[in-house]
């Protein structure tokens, strides 16, 4: 916060602190007039009573639907992400290749799962699946599918790191006479991984967000129970709404993590330590003019 | 193998394939005209000096982006739909469509304020001690200085949301919009699985064919528009 005030205002004087207490009060007044509104509204179509919240609180809810379903979600999450690290620096080293069709061909893969849909992908996956009579398909399909795509946008995220590190490291790595490989691999890789990991913790909120696309496709995830158990008890506002707390505050967490971890590290690695935007690809392109702006920009 | 594509041509005059992307492609604009508004909204609300509007815009970006958008998709049909019997439109396809699009606002206008705000974090302290030496005071200031550098900052991130938006129109089917992409090509598969790949591939090459202009066209403008320091 302090770093804007300090583009955007001057220190104030007693002017415009009187004009800033006048301007938060109205202000704070219209943020709680909307909510009380919206409370109001529930309010009055009934959505506030016990009736429909105390089925949402008891052990049933939780110990049947709401804990498997997050183990579930968790459980896709894990093997994603693991998946998607192996994807992305097999294939962001294949972008850093010397060999022109290696370079090529994982240039394909990488563009082409970052702009496919990842529902799409689920929804083939988990039809071609079930086709073969797979056991586990759905969630088989979402954890394939998240592989691919975050796969993909990790790939990129390796590509810049080792393109964001000074250009000594790997003029060094060769100076000591270290093959173009071996200085990928045991100089500017490690660096690399270090520096990107803010931007995978950033990910993996993306990641645990995407699993709940599952739901749509049959993986008995969260969003999934929650549905499941809010359409028996006829309060699906009030499960959805208890599934959506649970996922923000363990996202939230992540981001408060990635944004430490991002501070943390910056002092220790030579190369950018942003945390990732949580949404879409990373915009941190290797040399790029914005490389540095979205790297100051995501940190905060 | 001629058999085999002709039989797969046909199933377009069955299935209305461009229709469905235009319907993606519809949710897409309505959802990034509105989100930008939205969005440019919350961001002046975060970097405002006042507490209150500063904390309203924080609270709100920090619930939404780490809300799952199928879950915000799910919510509107389930829960202020069918559960508080709001609806937007007599029409059911329309009605559909519209919470769809107020989805995809809510979702996205988070990541909108973060893009804008990111913008404004590009621009240096020097710019605005300068704009205050030569005697211009806040309004005047943000708008002649520091506004149109944070635009030109935050193009290349606007650009990332606007193709994540396009991509997650598909989770539109989670509201359930039933003639977009990712539900027609359900339909398809399932009655055509002999077909699979061959529609799979169709669908996903129509995503790579608008996402990725949308990425050079935004890339191209981003490079252009910086601010060279």
């Amino acid at each position: 916060m302090s770093s804007q005030h300090s583009v955007l205002f001057d220190a104030p004087g007693p002017r415009a602190r009187r004009r800033v207490l006048v301007g938060n009060i109205i202000g704070a007044v219209v943020v709680l007039g909307v909510a009380a509104l919206v409370l109001l509204e529930l309010d009055r179509k009934g959505q506030l009573s016990w009736d429909l919240w105390g089925p949402v609180f008891t052990a049933n809810a939780w110990e049947n639907y709401f804990i498997p379903g997050l183990q579930n979600t968790l459980r896709a999450a894990g093997f994603a992400i693991v998946g998607a690290v192996v994807f992305g620096l097999v294939f962001g080293s294949g972008r850093l290749s010397q060999l022109r069709v290696v370079r090529w061909l994982s240039g394909i893969v990488v563009e082409f799962f970052r702009a496919v849909p990842v529902l799409l992908m689920m929804i083939f996956f988990w039809l071609l699946l079930g086709f073969q009579h797979v056991p586990n398909a759905p969630f088989l399909a979402v954890v394939i599918s998240l592989v691919l795509y975050n796969g993909s946008v990790i790939a990129e995220l390796v590509r810049a790191g080792v393109g964001n590190l000074p250009k000594g490291q790997g003029e060094a790595g060769l100076a000591i006479g270290l093959t173009r490989g071996q200085t990928l691999r045991s100089i500017q890789l490690p660096q690399a991984l270090i520096a990107m990991l803010p931007a995978l913790v950033s990910q993996l909120v993306v990641v645990l967000k995407d699993t709940a696309l599952g739901q749509i496709i049959t993986y008995p995830e969260l969003l999934r129970a929650a549905q499941i158990f809010g359409n028996g008890n006829s309060n699906n506002l009030q499960t959805l709404t208890v599934a959506a707390v649970v996922f923000i505050v363990i996202n939230w967490l992540l981001t408060v993590l990635a944004q430490w971890l991002s501070r943390f590290l910056s002092g220790r690695t030579a190369g950018a330590t942003a945390a990732g935007p949580g949404i879409g690809n990373p915009t941190v392109v290797a040399g790029g003019p914005e490389a540095g702006a979205t790297a100051d920009a995501t940190t905060r | 193998m001629g058999d085999y594509l002709s039989q797969f041509a046909e199933l377009f005059s069955i299935y209305d394939v461009p229709g469905a992307f235009w319907v993606n492609i519809q949710l897409t604009i309505w959802g990034a005209i509105l989100s930008l508004i939205l969005g440019t909204l919350l961001a002046l609300m975060r970097i405002s000096p006042i507490a209150s509007l500063r904390w309203a815009g924080t609270f709100y970006v920090n619930v939404l982006r780490n809300t799952p958008l199928t879950i915000i998709m799910t919510f509107m049909v389930l829960a202020v739909w069918t559960q508080l019997q709001i609806s937007l439109s007599q029409d059911f396809a329309a009605n559909f469509f519209r919470f769809a699009v107020v989805g995809l606002t809510i979702y996205h206008a988070a990541f909108v304020c973060e893009a804008i705000r990111s913008g404004v974090n590009t621009v240096p302290v020097g710019q605005a001690e300068a704009a205050r030496a030569i005697g211009l005071s806040f309004l005047p200031a943000a708008r002649l200085i520091i506004l149109p550098q944070a635009f030109r900052g935050a193009v290349a991130p606007l650009g990332n949301t606007l193709i994540a938006l396009l991509k997650n129109s598909t989770v539109a089917a989670a509201a359930s919009v039933a003639t977009e992409t990712s539900s027609l090509m359900r339909t398809m598969i399932e009655f055509n699985s002999n077909y699979i790949y061959a529609i799979f591939l169709t669908f996903a090459i129509g995503y790579v064919i608008l996402v990725i202009p949308i990425g050079l066209f935004t890339t191209y403008l981003s490079n252009r528009l910086a601010v060279r320091r």
